[in-house]
C-alpha cells in the first residue's frame, strides 16, 4: 500500500545507505532540522531587541537546509526548496528591503526613514517597538538564508568531474605541447 | 602592541598571497588578510571590562553609555564579514571551474595568458 | 521628490526585478536592462548643475549616512550612465552569443548602481561598501565567458582587487580608530583641526595603495591586460571607460582633496605615478597584436595623463600658487578623464564589432575591414584619431589643457613627456588602423559582413561625442559641468562647510 517512493524522497533515502551519511545522521538531522529553522526564525524576529538579526538568523536557515543537503543529498533539500524558488525567494527579499526604503519616500521622510515609529512608536523593549527594522530584518533573513543555500548547492553541483586517470592526461599533453 | 599582531597577520596573508602558487591557498591567504583586518576593527571598539552593547530595561542610557563597548566598529565588521563572504564564495566556485578547465590548481600551470 | 537615492535604488531595484521575471519571458532581461540604464541617463542629466547633500533616514551628519550630490560627482554619473546605456543598447545582439542574459543584466545593474554609490556616497565605509558591490559584479563579469582565458583573467582580478579591498577597508579602519569618525566631511574637519597624525599617514598610504590597485596605475596595474580583454566587449568597455575611474581615480581624488588635504607630498606621488603609468603604459602598448590588449595597455597610459594633470593640479594648491593654473589642471584631468571614457568604450565596443563578425583578436589576421564594415571602421577611426590627439577631435583639446598647465605650473620636463607620450599613442594607433582596417584583405574575412544596426547606433553615438565633446570647453557649457567639478576639487576643505553646515 503506500504511495511509491522516489529515489529523492527522503523517505526512502532514510534507509538507503548508498545517498547521504549515516543511519545515525540521518536520524538526527530528521528530528533536528525543524528545530534550527525555529531557531533561526526567531533570531530574525527578535533581531531589534536581542544579538542577531538578519543576517545571523538567515544564516541559520540556510544551515537547516545545508545540514539536509549532507545527510540526505541535495536532491533531498531541493525537494523542499527548488532551485528557482531559492532564486525568486534570493530577489524577493532584496526587493522587500528595496521596497521598505521607497515606503519612506512615500510617507514623506527621506530614503530609509523608519516610518511606522515615527507614527506608531509602540512600548519599549517590546516585540512590536521597533517600527520597520523587524520587516527589514525579515526581508534580509530572507535573502541570506535562500541565498547562502544557493551558494552551497551551486558550489557542490560545480563537484569537479575531472578524474585522476584524465588529470594525468591533461598534464601529459601539456608537458607535450 | 595588539593592534601590531592584527598586522602580523594581515602580513601573514599578504605573504600567502603573494609567494604561495596554489590556488586555493592563495584564497586562504585574502581569507586570512579580510580577517585580519576584521579583528582590527574589533579591537578599535574594545574597551576594558566592557559589556555587549545591548540596552535592557534596566540599564539606565548614561549608565550604558560608561559601560559598553562600542557597537559600531561591530556593524561594519558585520557588513564586511557579509561582504568577504561574497567574494569568497564567487573566488572557490571559480577556483573549481579552473580546476575544471586545466586539471590543476597550480597557478604556474596556467598560463593561457601572457604578460 | 528627491532624485538622489534613486541614482543607487533603481538600478539595484531592477538588478534583484530581472532575475524574478524573466523566467518566463526572454526579452524582458533585454527590455529593462536597457530602460534602466536610460533612466539613469535621463536623471544623471536632469542634476546637472544641482548641488545637494541627502541625508539618510533622518539622522543628520556627522552621525548618520549621507549621498554628496557636487559637480565631481555630476560628472561622474553622467560619465556612468552615458557608457552604461551605451553598452546595455550593445549588448542587445553581442551578449545573443552567451547563456544567461538575465545574469548578465543583472549583474550589469548590480555594477552600475555600485559605482552610482561610490560617485554619490558621503561615507568612507559607504564608499568601501559600494566599491565592492561594483568589484564583486566586475570580477563575475570578466569571468562570464567560463574559459579558460575568463576564468585565469577573472581569478588574478579577483585576487589583486580583494588585496586592494583589503588595504582600503585597514585604511578606513584606521581612521575610524585614529578619529572616531567615518562621516567624509567630519573627518577633513577633525583633520584640520587635530592636524596630521602617524596613524592617519599610515592610512592614507593605505588608501593610495588600495584606489591605485583599483585605478591600475603602473605598480599596480598587472590585473588589467587580462581582466580587460578577456571581458565581454559591453564589460571592457564599462570597465577601462568608467571602472577604473570611479573606483580609483574619483576615490583618489576625492579622499586626496577633500578629506586628507593636498599636501606637496601627496601631489607629488600623484604625479609620480600618473608620468610612470602614462609612460609604461604607452611603451608596452606598442608591442601589443591583440586589438583589445593594445586597448587595455593604452588606458593604462591614458588614466596616467589624468593622474598626472590632477597632480598637477594639487601641487599647485598645496603651493598656494594662481587658482587659474590649478584651475586649469585639474580641469584638463577631469576633461581628459570623461573625453577617455567616450573613446575607449567606443573603441572596445568597435573590437567587440570586430570579434563578432570576424571572430578573432589578432592584428594580423585582420586587414582590409575599411570595405567590409564601413561604419565599425569609421567610428574605430575617430575613436583612434582622438584618443592620439588630431586637433578637431576632443583628446586633442584635453590633451592640450593639460600640456599647458603643465607648462604653466612649470613642470617643463612632465610636458615634454606628455607630448612625447602623445607621439608614442598615435604610432600605435596607427599601427592598429593599419593592420586592422587599411590594408589588403586578408583571406579569412572574404565574407565578412558590417554588424546589426543595435550595434552600430552605440559607435556612432560615441563617434558624434568624441566629435562634439571638444564644444565642452566653450565658457557656456563649460560652466555648467566641468567648471563645478573643478571648483569641487579646489576648494578641498569647505566641502566639509558644505555639508555639515558650519
Amino acid at each position: 500500500m503506500g504511495q511509491k517512493l522516489t529515489p529523492g524522497d527522503s523517505r526512502s533515502n532514510l534507509y538507503n545507505p548508498q545517498l547521504g551519511m549515516t543511519l545515525i545522521v540521518k536520524t538526527v538531522t530528521r528530528w533536528v532540522k525543524g528545530f534550527i529553522f525555529l531557531f533561526g526564525v526567531y533570531i530574525v524576529l527578535y533581531g531589534h531587541l536581542t544579538p542577531g538579526g538578519g543576517f545571523a538568523g538567515g544564516v541559520i536557515i540556510a544551515g537547516a537546509f545545508i545540514l539536509l543537503t549532507l545527510a540526505f543529498g541535495k536532491e533531498a533539500a531541493l525537494e523542499r526548496m527548488s532551485k528557482t524558488v531559492a532564486s525568486e525567494f534570493d530577489s524577493l527579499g532584496a526587493l522587500m528591503f528595496l521596497m521598505l526604503a521607497w515606503l519612506g519616500l512615500y510617507f514623506g521622510g527621506p530614503f530609509f526613514v523608519n516610518f511606522i515609529q515615527r507614527n506608531l512608536p509602540g512600548k519599549r523593549f517590546h516585540l512590536f517597538s521597533a517600527g520597520n527594522i523587524p520587516l527589514c530584518n525579515i526581508a534580509i533573513g530572507i535573502k541570506v538564508g535562500t541565498s547562502l543555500f544557493m551558494v552551497f548547492i551551486i558550489l557542490s553541483v560545480l563537484r569537479v568531474v575531472v578524474k585522476k586517470g584524465e588529470r594525468r592526461m591533461v598534464q601529459m599533453k601539456r608537458r607535450g605541447e | 602592541m595588539i593592534y601590531a599582531l592584527c598586522l602580523v597577520l594581515f602580513m601573514v596573508g599578504l605573504y600567502g598571497v603573494v609567494t604561495k602558487k596554489n590556488t586555493v591557498k592563495i584564497v586562504i591567504g585574502i581569507i586570512i588578510m579580510e580577517y585580519a583586518v576584521n579583528l582590527f576593527l574589533v579591537l578599535l571598539g574594545y574597551r576594558k571590562d566592557g559589556v555587549a552593547p545591548i540596552i535592557d530595561e534596566g540599564t539606565s542610557v548614561l549608565k550604558f553609555s560608561q559601560l559598553a563597548v562600542d557597537p559600531l566598529p561591530q556593524a561594519l565588521v558585520l557588513t564586511a564579514i557579509v561582504i568577504g563572504l561574497g567574494v569568497i564564495a564567487l573566488m572557490v566556485a571559480i577556483c573549481i571551474r579552473l580546476y575544471e578547465r586545466y586539471g590543476t590548481f597550480d597557478i604556474t600551470e596556467m598560463r593561457r595568458l601572457k604578460g | 521628490m528627491n532624485v538622489i537615492p534613486l541614482f543607487v535604488a533603481i538600478p539595484l531595484a531592477a538588478a534583484f526585478f530581472i532575475p524574478m521575471v524573466s523566467q518566463k519571458f526572454r526579452w524582458v532581461p533585454d527590455l529593462l536592462g536597457n530602460l534602466t540604464a536610460f533612466a539613469l541617463l535621463v536623471m544623471a542629466v536632469s542634476v546637472i548643475g544641482k548641488k545637494d547633500v541627502y541625508i539618510m533616514g533622518g539622522w543628520a551628519p556627522p552621525i548618520g549616512i549621507n549621498l554628496v550630490l557636487d559637480g565631481l560627482s555630476v560628472l561622474m554619473l553622467i560619465t556612468i550612465s552615458l557608457v552604461g546605456f551605451t553598452a546595455t543598447l550593445f549588448s542587445i545582439r553581442y551578449m545573443e552569443q552567451y547563456t544567461s542574459k538575465l545574469r548578465y543584466y543583472s549583474l550589469f545593474l548590480l555594477m552600475m548602481g555600485g559605482m552610482n554609490g561610490v560617485a554619490l556616497s558621503g561615507d568612507m565605509f559607504n564608499i568601501f561598501v559600494f566599491l565592492e558591490i561594483a568589484s564583486v559584479a566586475s570580477y563575475a563579469l570578466v569571468g562570464f565567458g567560463c574559459e579558460h582565458e575568463e576564468l585565469e583573467a577573472s581569478f588574478k582580478y579577483l585576487v589583486l582587487g580583494s588585496v586592494a579591498s583589503t588595504l582600503i577597508l585597514l585604511g578606513v579602519a584606521v581612521i575610524y580608530g585614529s578619529l572616531g569618525s567615518l562621516n567624509m566631511a567630519h573627518v577633513s574637519r577633525l583633520i584640520v583641526e587635530q592636524g596630521m597624525n602617524k596613524a592617519l599617514y599610515f592610512s592614507l598610504t593605505l588608501l593610495v595603495m588600495g584606489f591605485s590597485l583599483k585605478a591600475a596605475l603602473v605598480p599596480f596595474h598587472a590585473w588589467l591586460p587580462d581582466a580587460h580583454p578577456s571581458a565581454p566587449a559591453p564589460i571592457s568597455a564599462m570597465l577601462s571607460g568608467v571602472l577604473i575611474k570611479v573606483l580609483g581615480v574619483y576615490a583618489l581624488l576625492r579622499i586626496s582633496f577633500n578629506v586628507f588635504g593636498m599636501s606637496p607630498l601627496l601631489a607629488n606621488i600623484l604625479i609620480w605615478l600618473g608620468t610612470i603609468s602614462m609612460v609604461v603604459g604607452g611603451l608596452l602598448a606598442l608591442g601589443q597584436w591583440d586589438y583589445k590588449r593594445l586597448l587595455a595597455y593604452s588606458s593604462i597610459s591614458q588614466v596616467g595623463y589624468v593622474v598626472l594633470a590632477v597632480g598637477i593640479g594639487g601641487a599647485v594648491v598645496s603651493r598656494g600658487d594662481s587658482m587659474t593654473v590649478a584651475g586649469l589642471a585639474i580641469g584638463g584631468g577631469l576633461f581628459h578623464l570623461i573625453n577617455h571614457a567616450a573613446f575607449k568604450s567606443l573603441l572596445f565596443l568597435s573590437s567587440g564589432a570586430i570579434v563578432y563578425s570576424t571572430g578573432t583578436r589578432d592584428l594580423r589576421k585582420m586587414g582590409g575591414l575599411k570595405d567590409r564594415m564601413p561604419l565599425t571602421s569609421g567610428a574605430a577611426n575617430i575613436g583612434a584619431f582622438s584618443i592620439s590627439g588630431i586637433p578637431p577631435f576632443n583628446g586633442f583639446w584635453s590633451k592640450l589643457v593639460i600640456i599647458i598647465a603643465a607648462v604653466q605650473a612649470r613642470y617643463y620636463w612632465l610636458a615634454l613627456t606628455a607630448v612625447l607620450i602623445s607621439v608614442i599613442t598615435l604610432a600605435y594607433y596607427l599601427k592598429l588602423q593599419r593592420h586592422a582596417f587599411f590594408g589588403p584583405a586578408s583571406e579569412n574575412n572574404r565574407d565578412v559582413r558590417e554588424v546589426p544596426l543595435s550595434m552600430c547606433i552605440p559607435m556612432v553615438l560615441l563617434a558624434v561625442l568624441c566629435v562634439g565633446m571638444g564644444l565642452l570647453l566653450l565658457p557656456g557649457p563649460r560652466a555648467e559641468i566641468l567648471q563645478p567639478a573643478v571648483d569641487a576639487l579646489t576648494m578641498g576643505m569647505k566641502y566639509a562647510t558644505v555639508i555639515l553646515g558650519r
